[in-house]
């Protein structure tokens, strides 16, 4: 630290130590559930409780990377999941051959996988749009598609399941890196493909939201937005890319959670995801009102509410009962907000 | 008490003896008193963080004591709430008005007071009620009509009506003024005389001291959490008084409170020409220009058009007709951006709504207008941010821990100062500051006030806008006068004298323009 800070009066101090026990406490905490579970669900600390763990989390990160984003210019994204559908439905309808013929399965996947992330990324930018063009309330904006965009999806598919078996394409969410070449059960299997993804993704937007000046925006934004535009900042063009990359997000985890589950239901793909990643970036500490953001953190909170759920689980606690811890949890994370706040 | 006047011949209404309170360890009040007699209208002031609103805050029940007795109405005194206060005979205006805007003048007066008949509300005693009420402040209008139909003086006066009541025994007024433009504080004014007449008194807290000598009996002083001194108004002069408030010596406040007069600026050539400016309904063909070193000042009362207008310069409004030309170039700000490139910046009235990003550092407050340069490909430059943010802290002498302090944490003298830097770091042809000093304790005022003046001398062209005549008329080199969005007059800085402003503002006469000063 720099002679400055030495010389800070002791209140500012006492902000400080609160400010770090804000950052920390959302690591503490998995850290805890972390112990806890190694003393007390059995069988815990295997690749193979990591790997389902890590799995789980990844679709969600995804999105909630897109969702802090939005999140921390004061905005809000609830058409994610429908947008997971539609990148969902997309897909499968080009490298299955339904629209035109592309001899070059390679060819095919690639067109398949950029044209469903960016058809979410086109909707996510017609989000900001009507925010920013018409004013309109992010939430009453984006509940739009959410209502609409799943309804494209069914329509796109007239409503069928499209099941396929297609590895060049399912390595998204099949596949692993550093896979041992032949490995008996219970050893470590490689890293899943997603979770890769996962984690390139978080490092890449923790440092944009840090580092570039698109991120310095978004935060100026979300903490004033008056202030930001009589700064020059470009408010409008700012709050476009930032759903466009929501979009971008979830069209991403659309094609993860169809491969694993070598089908597109448009019914299905990423139902209730906005509120999954609402909630992974209020645990991970993100202010909801915008202005200070925290990328890892919502890895953090999406691993805390997979873990939390899956310790109830592996305890014998009903799945019910762990989606009201899972609220207890939000509950618990939007109170400390507030403590940091007064 | 270190000093004290004439105790008052009657037994005081108020007394509160050897308060003390502190937060977090930190002493806010030490063993301070405030004594008010009946039918008294009593100054409390001091600069930001002397204990003047931790004292009211005690007095009206937001916060508890830790020490010290208060004494009202011939009893001892507690608050649990400010509702309690109020019920018990305190009531306190503070200064932004809470009311329902949407709603008649009745309901906000009698909401939550409201008269039931049969169990049903009795609008006419309502109406009736609410029509006495302002009565006594001699407001005479339709009650019925929603609130947002009438002016904002209109609605401070409802907002005060509300807050007095029927049977408030002492009023706290927390800078009741700094909304209003010259004609409401006029207003305000025989409303305060109007219930002293009847008795009640009053707490002022003002920044302004030419309205405490203008309305008060009495004033105390505090400074760092004690009360420093009790005087009458009459006997203790501006000089003294400013004195007492920052612990100084009076020949070193004779110097700071003359530091911003006398401008002999070098002015050069035009940088800013506006012509013929119009918007909305409140700016209609307004034209003015600011030349190189110069200090233009923009007087007129609250609505003349003098924000509307800089704004329109600014591009922070859009403009319906006029020309706008920056060093001679012509300028079409659509958005703020397009007048940040073309140099000019623009500090808010209201710092916390439109000027601080509350949640970030000094460091990225400073530097918000700059992101852009500060930048390569995309990627901003910490180590340049700290350099710039490092050498603007030092030559304003912004007060704070250090660049990664949150804004928020600094007194609002110290905010402006960042925001000035904000500007200044991008080494603008023209700022645009409206009510720099609003909000702001003395010392703080005097220390922007000359620097304002140096970045004037150093070339920089200045547009302030104030609502204090006297900022306006010591500070600048021309004096527009605008009134209800019309340019009405512009006088030099010799021929601007107090009566001939104000004489325009009031009436906007074009006879009562000195000869030659008009263009």
């Amino acid at each position: 630290m720099t002679e400055v800070q030495i010389q800070a009066p002791p209140a500012a101090r006492r902000i400080d130590a609160l400010a770090a026990i804000m950052r920390y406490s959302t690591l503490a905490a998995l850290i805890l559930l972390i112990l806890f579970n190694v003393f007390f669900t059995k069988n815990f600390v295997s690749w193979r409780v990591l790997d389902v763990n890590l799995t789980q989390v990844a679709a969600i990160v995804i999105v909630g990377v897109g969702m802090t984003l939005v999140i921390a210019t004061g905005g809000i994204d609830l058409s994610v999941g429908s947008l997971m559908a539609i990148s969902g439905a997309i897909a499968p309808i080009i490298f299955l051959n339904k629209v035109f013929y592309v001899g070059e399965i390679h060819v095919a996947v690639a067109l398949a996988m950029i044209g469903g992330i960016l058809l979410a990324g086109a909707f996510g930018w017609f989000n900001g749009w009507l925010i920013t063009r018409f004013r309109i309330q992010p939430i009453i904006a984006t509940l739009v598609l959410f209502i609409a965009g799943r309804g494209i999806a069914q329509v796109m598919t007239n409503g069928s399941l499209q099941p396929f078996k297609l590895d060049t394409f399912q390595w998204i969410g099949l596949g692993r890196l550093f896979a041992p070449a032949n490995a008996s059960p219970g050893d470590f299997h490689g890293v899943p493909d997603q979770v890769v993804i996962m984690l390139v993704l978080v490092a890449a937007a923790a440092w944009m939201l840090k580092r570039s000046l698109f991120g310095r925006q978004i935060l100026a934004i979300g903490g004033n937005e008056r202030a930001a535009r009589l700064a020059g900042v470009p408010v409008a063009q700012v709050k476009r890319w930032v759903y466009c990359i929501s979009g971008l997000c979830a069209g991403l985890a659309g094609l993860v959670v169809i491969a694993i589950n070598s089908s597109s239901d448009a019914n299905q793909v990423g139902l209730g995801m906005e509120l999954d990643a609402i909630a992974a970036v209020a645990v991970g500490g993100t202010l909801l009102s915008g202005g200070r953001a925290t990328i890892t953190g919502t890895l953090i909170g999406a691993l805390i509410i997979q873990l939390v759920r899956y310790t109830m689980l592996a305890n014998g606690v009903p799945d019910d009962v762990a989606k009201l811890a899972k609220a207890a949890l939000i509950v618990a994370a939007v109170w400390l907000q507030s403590q940091g706040r007064a | 008490m270190t000093a004290s006047a004439t105790p008052p011949s009657v037994s005081p209404l108020l007394s509160m003896r050897s308060i003390s309170k502190a937060f977090g360890g930190i002493p806010a009040l030490s063993a301070a008193s405030l004594e008010v007699a009946p039918g008294e209208v009593h100054a409390l002031v001091g600069q930001n963080g002397a204990g003047k609103s931790t004292m009211i805050k005690i007095l009206t029940g937001y916060v508890s004591r830790d020490e010290g007795d208060i004494q009202f109405d011939g009893g001892p005194f507690e608050a649990r709430s400010p509702q309690d206060a109020q019920h018990k005979g305190i009531s306190t205006i503070y200064q932004e008005i809470n009311l329902v805007p949407f709603r008649s003048v009745t309901e906000n007066i009698c909401l939550g007071r409201e008269s039931r008949r049969f169990g049903l509300l009795d609008w006419k005693a309502m109406h009736e009620q609410a029509r006495t009420l302002l009565a006594r402040f001699k407001i005479d209008l339709d009650v019925r009509k929603p609130l947002l139909r009438f002016n904002t003086a209109t609605q401070q006066m409802v907002a005060i009506a509300r807050a007095i009541g029927f049977k408030a025994k002492l009023v706290i007024m927390d800078e009741p003024t700094s909304s209003l433009d010259e004609r409401e504080v006029a207003v305000l004014f025989d409303v305060i005389r109007q219930l002293k007449s009847e008795g009640v008194s009053v707490i002022f807290v003002s920044h302004k001291l030419d309205e405490l000598y203008e309305v008060c009996d009495r004033v105390t002083i505090m400074r760092d959490g004690r009360t420093v001194r009790t005087a009458a108004m009459a006997s203790i002069s501006k000089l003294e008084l400013v004195a007492s408030m920052l612990g100084r010596d009076i020949a070193q406040v004779a110097k700071s409170a003359t530091a911003f007069g006398g401008r002999r600026a070098q002015i050069g050539d035009v940088v800013l020409a506006a012509d013929h400016l119009s918007a909305g309904h409140k700016v209609h063909d307004i034209s003015f220009s600011v030349r190189r070193g110069e200090i233009v000042g923009f007087a007129g009362l609250l609505g003349a058009g003098r924000t509307e207008t800089a704004r329109l310069v600014f591009g922070a409004d859009p403009m319906r007709s006029g020309a706008i030309s920056l060093d001679g170039q012509p300028l079409v700000p659509r958005e703020p951006i397009d007048a940040i490139r073309a140099g000019i910046g623009f500090s808010p009235e209201d710092r916390k709504y439109e000027g601080i990003v509350p949640e970030m550092a000094v460091s990225e407050n400073l530097t918000l207008a700059l992101m852009p340069q500060l930048s390569k490909a995309g990627i901003f430059d910490e180590a340049k941010q700290r350099a710039i943010v490092e050498k603007f802290i030092k030559r304003l002498g912004i007060k704070c821990s250090g660049p990664d302090q949150k804004i928020r944490e600094l007194s609002g003298g110290n905010q402006q100062k960042v925001l000035l830097a904000r500007w200044l770091a991008m080494n603008p042809k023209l700022v645009i500051l409206d009510e720099p000093t609003r909000g702001i304790d003395v010392g703080a005022k005097a220390e922007i006030q000359t620097l304002i003046k140096e970045l004037a001398d150093q070339g920089l062209a200045v547009l302030m806008i104030s609502s204090e005549l006297e900022e306006v008329l010591e500070g600048s080199d021309r004096v527009f006068v605008l009134r209800e969005g019309r340019n009405v007059a512009e006088f030099p800085h010799t021929e601007a004298s107090e009566s001939a402003v104000m004489t325009a503002m009031a009436h906007g006469d074009s006879d009562l323009i000195p000869e030659g000063s008009a263009s």
